[in-house]
């Protein structure tokens, strides 16, 4: 694996730090007109997800991470591990609750999101930014309401919760931010 | 098509810094501080752990000599003294290898200036009146005088004069920098450096001028100790908005004590298995032919131009960046 030196620090390597993989955020160079360099570097671990900063001696040197995040397909859940399969080769990767997280309420079988591998086993999972998932149970609209002032609790194929507009109805497919948590819109058949 | 031919500032800071210039070179005029010119390429490098220099191959066959990019004017400034230019100044090109970042590019640009018989508080002076003039547009606050040892205490509560190494390691624990232990060991010099720039820096000048002046003697690179308190080096640095603007002196004129630093600065070297380098004789030489009271201040003039410009980073303010250079 490459070594990489702190001016190679730059946003987005991945790096082994503490045993941990983890990814360069942020590189600053410090140093006195007269004195030590050194480097002050955010990093964020992959497996917590946790930035924490870390001030190196100019030239210090990290072992690169082998981390590659891959586009796959969700398959299912066997009860322990969720399955997913990487779409051109048919290989097939396995996650379990804790790896997979806050992915899981928003992954529906046959949908595409991003498995990270670390030394080839999944690190984390991402689902893809939009996703579009049915309401299995929410309260019925009241009568009049077109805006959706408050809004309601709607829940999704998945499990997620999301908040939706008094209109919406048990049944209808709605595009929802993975990111935030947030309804879009409803998704028309 | 390569679009990196272009300048990588705004065409407008050409113009300031045109303007920078000429108001720097008028401020010396009216003073009658002599402008000159010395050698970028030198024979010498400065011994400096801490600067790491370019080197290059003069070819003059069938002799080849190894000459180094300066990494500062101040040597051969000081041969000007020596040989009785009296107050000098210079605008010049400064090399420091490996120092790239946000408030780095390896090839700056430094105002240097030495003025014959001036003590540290009349250097700090004329400086405050220079910053003053350059940032007249700019509504400057109060300019604010710390000494080493008390801006050092009232950001730490460690004395930098009175070295404890647990005390220290207890407080970077405590202070959310652990590593600072491993990186510093019970070296106080990179203790200072590395909790001065991490916890003091940042907050000095938040709109003026701060100059913190009586460094500890292990910190006094080229400036005398003072004499009636000898662990104090007399020394000023300049910062403004937490970015470090300027390094001075009283200058070091003792030929003998120059060497035994030179020595110091070489067994460092040697210790940290950095490339071994000369002691140049020639400096030593005027040195030691008699360096008359002098104190000498250099000010980096790209960081100066990024202040001026509300910059974010040093290659706002160049024209070409060391990676479009």
């Amino acid at each position: 694996m490459a070594v990489y030196s702190t001016n190679e620090f730059k946003a987005g390597l991945k790096v082994m730090m503490d045993n941990d993989p983890c990814a360069i955020v942020e590189n600053e160079f410090v140093k006195p007109g007269k004195g030590q360099a050194f480097n002050r570097v955010k990093i964020r671990n992959l497996k917590t997800g946790r930035v924490i900063e870390r001030t190196f001696k100019s030239g210090e040197t990290l072992d690169g991470a082998d981390v590659i995040d891959v586009a796959m397909q969700y398959l299912y859940n066997d009860g322990e591990f969720r399955h997913f399969m990487v779409i051109d080769t048919f290989e097939q990767y396995q996650a379990d609750e804790k790896i997979v997280g806050d992915a899981a309420q928003w992954l529906k079988d046959q949908d595409l999101c991003t498995v990270t591998l670390w030394n080839d086993a999944p690190l984390a999972v991402t689902p893809t930014n939009f996703v579009e998932l049915e309401i299995i149970e929410t309260d019925p609209g009241v009568r009049g309401d077109t805006s959706g002032g408050g809004g309601k609790p709607a829940k999704l194929t998945t499990g997620a919760v999301v908040r939706v507009p008094l209109f919406v109805q048990q049944g209808e497919v709605i595009k929802v931010d993975t990111r935030t948590g947030e309804y879009i819109s409803r998704v028309k058949e | 098509m390569l679009t990196d031919w272009q300048p990588a500032c705004d065409l407008k800071l050409l113009k300031l810094r045109a303007h920078l210039l000429q108001q720097i070179r008028r401020f010396f005029a009216e003073r009658c501080v002599l402008e000159v010119e010395t050698p970028l390429l030198c024979h010498a490098a400065g011994t400096d752990p801490n600067l790491a220099f370019f080197s290059s191959r003069y070819e003059s066959p069938p002799n080849q000599h190894r000459l180094f990019l300066q990494t500062s004017p101040e040597f051969a400034m000081k041969r000007l003294l020596a040989a009785g230019s009296g107050s000098i100044f210079q605008i010049c090109k400064a090399f420091r290898n490996n120092e790239a970042g946000r408030y780095h590019n390896p090839e700056f640009t430094l105002l240097e200036w030495y003025r014959v018989d001036f003590d540290l508080l009349q250097l700090m002076d004329e400086a405050e009146a220079l910053v003053r003039l350059l940032f007249a547009d700019k509504n400057l606050g109060k300019t604010e005088r710390f000494t080493y040892q008390e801006v050092f205490l009232s950001h730490t509560g460690l004395d930098p004069f009175a070295f404890h190494f647990n005390q220290y390691r207890a407080y970077a624990e405590a202070n959310g920098l652990p590593e600072a232990t491993a990186l510093c060991g019970h070296d106080l010099s990179r203790w200072l450096d590395f909790l001065f720039s991490h916890r003091v820096q940042p907050s000095l000048g938040g709109n003026g001028l701060v100059m913190v002046y009586g460094y500890p003697a292990c910190q006094a690179a080229l400036a005398r100790l003072r004499s009636n308190a000898p662990h104090t080096a007399e020394r000023v640095e300049l910062f403004m908005h937490g970015i470090e603007l300027g390094n001075g002196y009283h200058e070091l004129i003792d030929p003998v004590e120059q060497e035994r630093r030179f020595d110091q600065d070489l067994a460092i070297r040697r210790q940290h298995g950095q490339a071994e380098i000369k002691k140049d004789p020639r400096f030593l030489a005027a040195l030691a032919s008699g360096l008359p009271a002098c104190s000498g201040l250099a000010v980096g003039l790209d960081r100066i131009l990024m202040l001026l410009s509300n910059s974010p980073s040093i290659n706002d303010v160049l024209a070409f960046p060391i990676d479009r250079a």
